[in-house]
């Protein structure tokens, strides 16, 4: 039988099944379950559990243990995420692979605490300073949210990238049946052959560093990282597509909102309305090519970019069909959401 | 078959507990279902409600705009929500603590005396359990062998609430 589990607790015991040993974070809402689940099965695996003075802490704390060779994880909410973006760019620049979970909700400043999309530029366009990215997702039930997290690791170490999971609150604070993965056997990892394990003879010394003051020597590293987004972006990128195949209107919209988009698209099939959904599951890479693939369809007249924000991924969007199409948007912000209804409304007056 | 329902009331009435019990009868029965509590900044006496979608199929929208079932467990969550009940819909009125009719017409409506019922079951902080007999009866979406065995099941760790919840179920299923 499946259990019933919040989404956040659901990430946490994910993240422990899939090797994470070592947690450092500090409380906001609406991502306190992901902690507190950690402070206490973090201790039953052997792990480490360190609630930080402060979020600038608890980023550094994950680089010190992902240099160290550890899977080491933070989580937060959007003022959190924002204090976290230097040492996110410094491990960034260090190539360490950690996972970052960011339950997303209203801003700017320190704004509300209910649901929002707001954080999508940080998350997918680097968020800190310099030339650099994160593999980012956007799960949108508490079952991908247990899929993405259990493989992230392996991801992260992969490209040697932090990975983001990009939530918001309703996904955190949902309850929804999942089925977990059994354990990883982490004895079978193979050695990090560039991490500081402490364990040497003293004949290599490992330095993870982000200070690279000669600009062929920063330059050159530069375009590493960017070789391997690249990389990335030819295996990685995910995409949904919802009846996509006949439509004249497609919605696109990711994480929980896509939920809400499908629904409504359900609602407008049923009124005999040729509607689909287009849902990135990867926001960066950004699923590129599907987009532009349904943008080339005859059938398809125009796009519906729905987000909890004034219009983020809408840019995305526009790049990858091309403009092809028009690109119309729908936002709620602030922490309201939409109702599939509210988008059907939208849909039938923007539709032609 | 796909059942809306929204639960409100005063944070402390146990209306989170309601939702996920049929949430929790949703697993149970094989079903799919989506549970979303509201997070703000609600305390015990504030104000509180919760989202429920069971399905036979995977649930899409957890949002829900009009529900089938509004289960009202006090007088300003019937005000902010009996609108919003979809038309042929039902709702589930504390009538304890409510004392004005719904003015809708075109819902059914259920009111259960369920502070007094939980009274009677022997344990005042039995209501929501009072309204979630009342809602299997009225929803006939679970069996309450099902219901039971979920109770059962959560109260594990506290065998002594089992029999005056049973009687609350009871009294809630029987009216």
């Amino acid at each position: 039988m499946k259990e019933l589990m919040k989404g956040n607790e659901a990430i946490a015991e994910a993240a422990v099944r899939g090797g994470c040993r070592a947690f450092f974070g500090y409380p906001i809402t609406p991502q306190n379950e992901i902690p507190e689940y950690m402070s206490w099965r973090l201790f039953e695996v052997g792990g480490t559990y360190v609630q930080a003075e402060s979020e600038v802490a608890a980023i550094n704390m994950v680089y010190g243990a992902a240099g160290a060779g550890a899977r080491a994880m933070t989580s937060s909410s959007s003022p959190g995420i924002s204090l976290k973006q230097e040492g996110i760019s410094y491990i960034c620049c260090s190539r360490l692979p950690c996972v970052i979970v960011n339950m997303v909700r209203g801003g700017p400043g320190l704004g509300g605490i209910q649901p929002a999309q707001s954080d999508y530029f940080q998350a997918t366009k680097g968020g800190g300073h310099g030339d650099y990215h994160m593999l980012v997702y956007g799960p949108a039930s508490v079952q991908e949210c247990v899929n993405i997290m259990y493989d992230a690791f392996d991801k992260a170490d992969k490209y040697r990238v932090p990975v983001m999971i990009l939530g918001d609150g309703m996904l955190g604070q949902i309850m929804e049946p999942v089925e977990l993965p059994e354990f990883k056997d982490l004895s079978k990892l193979p050695r990090k052959n560039w991490a500081t394990y402490g364990d040497g003879t003293g004949e290599k010394r490992n330095i993870i560093n982000s200070l690279l003051i000669e600009p062929d020597e920063l330059e050159a590293h530069n375009k590493l990282l960017a070789d391997t987004y690249a990389e990335m972006a030819r295996n990685e990128t995910m995409c949904e597509e919802y009846l996509c195949d006949d439509a004249e209107i497609v919605l696109t919209a990711y994480g929980t909102v896509a939920r809400i988009a499908k629904s409504a698209v359900n609602i407008l099939r049923e009124q005999g309305k040729k509607v689909g959904l287009l849902r990135p599951i990867t926001l960066y890479p950004f699923p590129n090519d599907a987009f532009r693939k349904v943008a080339e369809q005859d059938c398809v007249k125009e796009f519906v970019c729905t987000e909890l924000s004034m219009g983020q991924m809408i840019e995305d969007v526009k790049l990858a069909t091309g403009m092809l199409k028009p690109v119309h948007f729908y936002g709620r912000c602030g922490g309201n959401v939409m109702t599939p209804e509210d988008l059907v409304e939208f849909v039938l007056k923007e539709g032609k | 078959m796909e059942s809306k329902i929204i639960i409100a009331g005063f944070g402390g009435q146990g209306v989170q507990s309601l939702g996920m019990f049929i949430a929790f009868a949703s697993i149970h029965d094989g079903k799919e279902v989506t549970f979303l509590p509201s997070y703000g900044p609600e305390m015990r006496g504030g104000t509180s409600n919760c989202s429920v979608v069971v399905s036979d199929k995977p649930v899409a929208s957890p949002i829900i705009a009009s529900p089938d079932i509004l289960i009202a467990m006090n007088k300003p969550s019937l005000a902010k929500f009996e609108s919003r009940v979809k038309p042929g819909g039902c709702i589930i009125v504390n009538s304890s603590l409510i004392e004005n009719k719904v003015t809708r017409t075109d819902v059914k409506v259920y009111y259960v005396d369920a502070n007094r019922l939980a009274l009677e079951a022997g344990n005042t902080k039995t209501a929501n359990i009072v309204v979630l007999g009342a809602y299997t009866k009225i929803s006939g979406v679970f069996s309450p062998e099902v219901m039971k065995a979920v109770i059962e099941h959560k109260f594990a760790k506290k065998p002594k609430v089992i029999p005056a919840n049973f009687k609350a179920f009871e009294l809630g299923y029987n009216l």
